[in-house]
C-alpha cells in the first residue's frame, strides 16, 4: 500500500472507512437484540462526544489554550445547521417522493447543514479566538466560558429559533453512518494536524509561548488555527446532535455541556487523541450505565450524577495526568518493549 | 434621576453579595491559581444552611430577638461552609498541589458537580422560599424606596470586607497569606507555614460564601441545588474584571457587575442580563487584559 501515490492512498482509507461504517450502521439496527434502539442510542451519543472530546482536544490539549466553551461552539453549529434544515431543506425532501432520490437528497443536504453549521461554528471560533489572543491561561478560560453563556442567552432571545421554547421540528437525518464519520474525520484530521508543520506548531505553543516566538513561530496565528479547527469540528458535531435530538434547547448547552467534554479531554490525558476516545467512550457509557442505579434506591431518587462527580474526583486524585498522559494508546501498550520518548511528550503542563 | 437612583442602589446590593463571593474566589486564586468552581456552591450550601436554621428558629426560638437569632444563623452557616471548605481543600485540592494544574480544575469541577447534585438528593431539587429571619420593612429615602433588607445586606457586606482588609493587611497571618501568594516557595522557605495558610483561605473564603448565601436568601427568598451556578460564574468574573488575586479588585468588579446587571435589567435589553456581566468582562479584557487593577505580568523566559 505504501507504493501507491499519496492522494490514491488516502482516497482508499476514506472508501475503505466509508464502506465499513455504512456496512457496521446498516447491521447495527438490525442486531435481533430486545432493546437494541436504546444501545445504538447510546453508541451514537458515544460518536457525537468523540468528536467534541477530540476537537476540542486540538485545542486544549495540541494548543494548550484552555477552552470553557466548547458546548457554545457546539450550539452554534447545532443551531445553525437546524435553521437551514427546518426551514429549508427539511420541505424539500418532504415535498419528494420516498425512493433512492429523496435518499440522496437527504443526505447530501445534510452533508450542507454539517459544513453550515461547522462554518458557522468556525467563524465563531475566529471571532473569539481573535481577541482572546491577548490573554493567557486562565483569562482566557474565563473568557471561553464567558462567549459559551452569550451564545446561550443570545439564543434564548431569538424567536426564529424557538428562543426559550426549544427549537424543534429537526428530521432525524443523523445516523451510526453520519456520526462515525464525523468522528473519524474529527480523528484524522487531529492525527495528521500533529504530525504536519501546523500541528508542531501547535506543540511549540503549548509548551512554551515565549520560546516558540522566539523560534519564529507566529503563536497569534497558531491559536486562532487551533481555535477554527476546534470549533469547527464542534460545529458539524453540533449539527449531527441536532439530527440526533430532533430538538435543541439552549438549556442542553448550558456551562455543565462545556464542562463534561472539558472533563473527557483532561481525563483522557491532555494531549493525547486516543485518551480522548477512550474517556469520551467510558464516560458516556458510564452515565448510562449509573441510569440503573436508580432502581436500587428507596424512595426512587437518583443518584446518578452524584456518583459520576465521586469518580470524577477519585479518578482524577489517581491519575492527575489523565488516562493515558500524554501518550497515545498504543505507545502506552508499547511501552513495556521499547521506552522510546514520544517528541510530544514534555513536562507537565504547570 | 429617581429612577436612577432606585437602579443604583439595588444594583449596589447585589454586587456587595456578588463582592462578596468572589473574595473567595480572587483569594483562592491569588494563592493556589486555582478556579475553584465549587466556591459558587459553597454559597448554595451557605443559603441552605440558613433556610434549615431559619425553619427550626421559627419553631424552637420564638422568644429570642430575630437579630440575634439571624447573627447565630448566620455565625453557624459560617462554621458550617468554613468546615465544608477546610475539608474539600483537604481532600481535593491538597494530594494534587505539584500536578498539573488542570487536574485540581477537574476535581473543582468534580466537587461542583457533587455539591449541586447532592444538593438536589438531600435537599430536593425544587426550589424553597428562604425564611424571613428578620421583619421587613419598607422604607424611602428621598424618593428611593428600599428595605431595611437593602441596608442589612449592605452593612453586613461593607463589614465583612472591612474585616478581610484587616485581616490582610493588619494582623500576621495576613502578611503570611500575602507572602504565599507572592511567592509560594520563598514563603516556604522563609518558614511560613505554607499548607496552614492555604487551608485558612479556603476557611475564610467558604466563610465569606457563607455569609453571601444567607444575604441571598434574604434578598432573594428562592433557593434551590443550582442556585450557585450562575452568581458564582458571575463572581468569578466580578473577580477576574478586578484583577484577579486582588482583593479590592474584586469587590469593584463585583459592585460593577451588580450595578450593570441593575440597569441593563431595568431596561428594554432585560432579556440580556445574564450575559452583560461576560460582555463586560471580555469588553475589559481587551483593554486591560489584566483586569482593572491587576498588575500586568510580562512573562519571563
Amino acid at each position: 500500500v505504501n507504493r501507491l501515490p499519496w492522494l490514491v492512498r488516502d482516497l482508499l482509507m476514506l472508501a475503505i472507512a466509508i464502506a465499513v461504517l455504512i456496512a457496521l450502521g446498516y447491521g447495527l439496527e438490525r442486531i435481533p437484540i430486545n432493546g437494541i434502539a436504546y444501545y445504538n442510542r447510546v453508541l451514537l451519543l458515544i460518536g457525537i462526544n468523540i468528536s467534541l472530546a477530540v476537537s476540542l482536544n486540538i485545542i486544549n490539549g495540541h494548543c494548550g489554550q484552555f477552552s470553557l466553551g466548547h458546548a457554545g461552539f457546539m450550539a452554534v453549529g447545532a443551531y445553525a445547521s437546524s435553521f437551514f434544515t427546518v426551514y429549508y431543506f427539511s420541505p424539500i425532501v418532504d415535498r419528494m417522493p420516498e425512493g433512492m432520490q429523496q435518499f440522496a437528497v437527504q443526505n447530501a443536504l445534510l452533508l450542507v447543514a454539517i459544513l453550515a453549521g461547522g462554518a458557522a461554528a468556525g467563524l465563531a471560533g475566529y471571532i473569539v479566538g481573535l481577541p482572546s489572543l491577548r490573554l493567557r491561561g486562565d483569562y482566557l478560560a474565563i473568557v471561553t466560558l464567558g462567549f459559551g453563556e452569550i451564545i446561550r442567552v443570545v439564543i434564548l432571545n431569538v424567536e426564529k429559533i424557538g428562543a426559550a421554547r426549544g427549537l424543534s421540528g429537526i428530521p432525524r437525518w443523523a445516523n451510526f453512518f453520519w456520526i462515525y464519520f464525523l468522528a473519524f474525520v474529527t480523528i484524522v484530521i487531529s492525527y495528521r494536524l500533529v504530525q504536519s508543520s501546523v500541528g508542531r506548531a501547535f506543540l511549540a505553543v503549548r509548551e512554551d509561548q515565549i520560546a516558540a516566538e522566539a523560534m519564529g513561530v507566529n503563536t497569534t496565528k497558531y491559536k486562532v488555527k487551533a481555535f477554527v479547527i476546534g470549533s469547527f469540528l464542534a460545529g458539524a458535531a453540533g449539527a449531527l446532535f441536532a439530527h440526533f435530538m430532533m430538538y435543541l434547547n439552549p438549556r442542553m448547552f448550558e456551562f455543565l455541556m462545556s464542562f463534561q467534554i472539558v472533563v473527557m479531554v483532561v481525563l483522557g490525558g491532555l494531549g493525547s487523541i486516543s485518551g480522548s476516545i477512550v474517556a469520551a467512550t467510558l464516560l458516556t457509557a458510564l452515565l448510562e450505565v449509573l441510569r440503573d442505579v436508580k432502581n436500587y434506591m428507596p424512595g426512587g431518587k437518583d443518584p446518578r450524577m452524584i456518583m459520576y462527580a465521586l469518580l470524577l474526583i477519585i479518578l482524577m486524585l489517581t491519575r492527575p495526568q489523565g488516562l493515558l498522559g500524554r501518550r497515545e494508546l498504543w505507545q502506552v501498550l508499547r511501552r513495556r518493549k521499547d521506552a522510546v520518548v514520544n517528541a510530544s511528550e514534555g513536562p507537565p503542563i504547570q | 434621576l429617581q429612577e436612577f437612583l432606585q437602579n443604583l442602589l439595588n444594583g449596589i446590593a447585589a454586587g456587595s453579595i456578588y463582592a462578596l463571593i468572589a473574595l473567595g474566589y480572587t483569594m483562592v486564586y491569588g494563592i493556589l491559581k486555582l478556579i475553584n468552581f465549587a466556591h459558587g456552591d459553597v454559597f448554595m450550601l451557605g443559603s441552605f444552611v440558613g433556610y434549615y436554621a431559619g425553619g427550626w428558629a421559627a419553631t424552637h426560638a420564638t422568644g429570642v430577638p430575630p437579630i440575634i437569632t439571624a447573627g447565630l444563623i448566620m455565625l453557624l452557616s459560617m462554621v458550617l461552609c468554613a468546615a465544608f471548605g477546610y475539608v474539600n481543600e483537604r481532600i481535593a485540592y491538597r494530594p494534587l498541589r505539584n500536578a498539573p494544574r488542570i487536574a485540581s480544575l477537574i476535581t473543582a469541577i468534580g466537587v461542583s458537580f457533587f455539591l449541586e447534585y447532592g444538593g438536589q438528593f438531600v435537599f430536593g431539587p425544587d426550589p424553597k422560599f428562604f425564611p424571613t429571619l428578620v421583619p421587613k420593612h419598607i422604607i424611602t429615602l428621598g424618593g428611593v424606596i428600599t428595605t431595611n433588607y437593602q441596608l442589612i445586606v449592605l452593612g453586613v457586606a461593607l463589614a465583612f470586607m472591612a474585616l478581610l482588609q484587616f485581616i490582610i493587611y493588619g494582623t500576621k497571618f495576613g502578611r503570611a497569606m500575602r507572602a504565599v501568594s507572592f511567592n509560594f516557595e520563598t514563603a516556604s522557605l522563609m518558614g511560613i507555614p505554607v499548607d496552614r495558610v492555604i487551608s485558612m483561605t479556603f476557611v475564610i473564603g467558604s466563610a465569606l460564601a457563607a455569609v453571601a448565601g444567607i444575604l441571598y436568601g434574604l434578598s432573594y427568598p428562592k433557593i434551590d441545588p443550582l442556585m450557585g451556578i450562575l452568581p458564582g460564574l458571575k463572581a468569578f468574573v466580578a473577580a477576574v474584571l478586578g484583577g484577579i488575586g486582588n482583593v479590592p479588585g474584586a469587590v469593584v468588579g463585583g459592585l460593577l457587575i451588580g450595578i450593570v446587571e441593575a440597569f441593563v435589567g431595568g431596561s428594554a435589553l432585560s432579556n440580556y442580563r445574564d450575559a452583560i456581566a461576560f460582555v463586560i468582562l471580555i469588553a475589559i479584557l481587551l483593554f486591560r487584559p489584566s483586569g482593572l487593577f491587576g498588575r500586568y505580568e510580562p512573562e519571563k523566559v
